[in-house]
């Protein structure tokens, strides 16, 4: 056993290719927190350019070389960075980061499972998010840059490989990517959610769950059902790009050429992404609810304030995630009577909200509190939940 | 009896209850199905806000599927009919085939299977015919108006990007039809045309449209083509990798794998996806050709 052709297998399967929950937990935290920090550089360096337009910085110069003569950023550079920093925060640190760390960590632990349902679906969900990473770290250095049209690609910038420097190869290098980390997004949650159905221990009925689980559950539902729109308006996009098509585009001109395009809108995309991007927000939030009801629980050394309630309003918040989207388009010409109706469900998801802060509040209530850390930061995120919800 | 390490996993930790009494394989296929409907239903959804967008203009599928193999004339939707039949019949022959390895019937299991795989093939044939005759479009084409704004006969104007016009029959290509009516109270008449020197006029900065691909349709608007392009195409995939699964899965009967195992939970499992890329198809059908 003690060959070296072994010490190198068992290195392989134990580090690299590993099928083990907590390994694979491991990885996704790494890779998340090193995206999340090239991420934060990113965006240190476009604020000083946004604080001192046009001031020559020596960590600019440091960091970007030649993207920045003299210390100072292209307004194309300044584009792509902002872009870059707004996709790698919300996608691949708060999202994949996230989640797949978390989720990965504690679903089996939590449900006394020895592990995940697929440990090899899990490894590949792990792959296809760190060769999503790569692609993305990959397209700022091709020619043009990295994409530029915001981390919600609003076509025709993003539609059109000519329109600026980033809307070329960088754009493409970004579809690309966000496919792959779709697979994996999917993956990962398919995973969770099997798991977690089928492979609970003896006696843990459902609602004998952790909320943490619950949140963990609601997450992965929520990837699985918002995600595969996304894929749809990416693919849409790259038909556009390169095959001629006109989903989102119409009457275009570039340098006084109309393009061959005819009757598409680009409200359809935003109407697609956005889709996604509401759910997304609780993809982001959910877990955080779910971990702070155990730690406040635990730290107040007293039960969850309103066990089903909490499953309950969780359950109301995803639900309502998906009827909702319009609230980030009400500029876009849309119908105003739609921006009503998205108005009136936006306001209704601050009634489970609400219940949710209550419970936690009542569950600190009296309680004899542990000041740790952990227990400030999870009041720190009921107080602004509340006063941002 | 040997099982797969799966089963061994969840007999140690069989504790919970497993949902539906379904394995986390079969449970993985149901999510993975929603998941994927929710991709048609964007496509779909986004089909039907420019459907209704150009409602007006929209080419009717009737006047655009006519043809039925080695048959003459005109013959609109009846392929179309036939197809959605054949796929929805190779979706019974599943249905048997998982019934049949219920009962642990090998050779049932075998010849559905195989009946399932030819329907899927002939599915997948024939959408590839519906796609070159769309593609190669009619012998007399049509004429998409230049870009810009137009002044019509009546006097209105009208936007003229991507607008087709279609020679009337028997015009001998003088006589354009433009896919608008001249309303008269609520009843709408006849085309309106253009001949003589507004046909003229207008062809000066237009061209000549055969068949359809991704920037032109000569039925009319080119998103239509677009989307049938891509919905058509993308549901083909999923029919084209269903016939895949199913074939890996046939072989795999064939050569007593699950039979070895004790369960035939495989076949289900490429059933459950086989019945979803048809009920797909009944909403890509109901969209592009009926309504
Ligand atoms: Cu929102």
């Amino acid at each position: 056993m003690s060959t070296h052709h072994h010490h190198a297998k068992d290195f392989l399967f134990t580090y690299v290719f590993s099928q083990d929950h907590k390994m694979i937990s491991k990885q996704f935290l790494i890779t998340g927190f090193l995206m999340g920090f090239i991420g934060l550089i990113m965006s240190t360096l476009f604020r000083l350019q946004l604080g001192w337009p046009g001031e020559s910085f020596e960590v600019i110069d440091m960091f970007m070389g030649s993207w920045a003569e003299n210390g100072v950023m292209s307004p194309d550079r300044y584009l792509a960075l902002v872009t870059m920093h707004g996709t790698i925060m919300v996608f691949f640190l708060l999202t994949a980061g996230l989640s797949g760390t978390f989720s990965n960590l504690l679903i089996p632990l939590q449900i006394g499972a020895r592990d995940m349902a697929s440990g090899f679906l899990n490894m590949l969900s792990y792959w296809f998010f760190l060769i999503s990473s790569l692609i993305m770290l990959t397209s700022l250095f091709v020619e043009g840059g990295a994409a530029s049209s915001g981390w919600t690609i609003y076509p025709p910038l993003s539609a059109l490989p000519e329109a600026i420097p980033g809307s070329g190869t960088g754009m493409t290098l970004w579809l690309v990517s966000m496919t792959v980390f779709i697979a994996s997004s999917l993956l990962g949650s398919l995973n969770y959610i099997v798991t977690i159905f089928n492979l609970r221990t003896k006696g843990m009925t459902m609602t004998r769950m952790p909320l943490t689980i619950w949140a963990f559950l609601l997450t992965a539902i929520l990837g699985v059902l918002s995600f595969p729109v996304l894929l749809a308006a990416c693919l849409l996009l790259v038909f556009d790009r390169s095959f001629g098509t006109s989903f989102y585009l119409s009457d275009i001109y570039i340098g006084g050429q109309v393009l061959d395009h005819t009757g598409g809108s680009p409200i359809l995309f935003e109407h697609l992404f956005w889709f996604l991007g509401h759910p997304e927000v609780y993809i982001v939030l959910l877990p955080a609810l779910g971990i702070t009801s155990e730690i406040i629980s635990t730290m107040s050394r007293k039960p969850i304030f309103g066990y089903r309630a909490m499953i309950g309003s969780m359950m109301a918040i995803a639900f309502l995630s998906f009827i909702v989207w319009g609230h980030h388009m009400f500029l876009t010409g849309m119908n105003p009577f739609l921006g009503s109706v998205f108005t009136f469900t936006t306001l209704l998801i601050a009634i489970p909200s609400a219940v949710k802060v209550f419970n936690y509040i009542t569950t600190l209530w009296k309680g004899n509190i542990v000041f740790t850390p952990a227990t400030l930061f999870s009041v720190g995120l009921v107080s602004t939940f509340i006063s941002v919800v | 009896m040997s099982h797969t390490e799966e089963l061994d996993n969840k007999e140690l930790w069989g504790g919970g209850t497993s949902p539906f009494n379904a394995g986390y394989g079969k449970l993985m296929m149901w999510f993975f199905l929603m998941s994927d409907a929710l991709s048609f239903t964007g496509f779909l959804a986004a089909y039907g806000f420019y459907r209704h967008n150009f409602s007006a203009i929209w080419p009717s599928a009737e006047n655009v599927f006519t043809h039925f193999p080695f048959v003459h004339g005109h013959q609109p939707l009846i392929y179309v009919a036939l197809m959605t039949f054949i796929l929805i019949m190779s979706s019974v022959t599943m249905v048997l085939a998982v019934e049949a390895g219920q009962r642990m019937d090998k050779k049932k299991v075998i010849l559905w299977m195989f009946w399932t795989i030819i329907g899927g093939l002939i599915f997948v044939g024939s959408q590839a015919w519906e796609w070159y005759h769309f593609i190669h479009g009619t012998d007399i084409g049509a004429f998409e108006l230049g870009k810009g704004i137009y002044t019509l006969p009546d006097g209105t104007i009208e936007q003229t990007q991507g607008i087709i016009g279609r020679w009337k029959e028997g015009s001998n290509q003088t006589i354009l039809e433009l896919p608008w009516r001249s309303e008269v109270g609520n009843i709408a008449s006849e085309y309106l045309t253009l001949s003589g020197q507004a046909l003229t006029d207008a062809m000066a900065n237009g061209q000549a449209i055969h068949g359809a691909n991704l920037t032109h349709n000569e039925y009319g608007h080119p998103l239509f083509a677009d989307f049938f392009f891509f919905i058509t195409g993308f549901h083909g995939t999923h029919v084209f990798s269903g016939v895949v699964l199913n074939f890996i899965i046939f072989v795999n009967v064939i050569m007593g794998t699950y039979e070895k195992r004790g369960h035939y939970e495989m076949v289900e499992k490429v059933g459950l996806y086989w019945h979803f890329v048809d009920l797909v198809w009944v909403f890509v059908f109901t969209f592009f050709y009926l309504i």
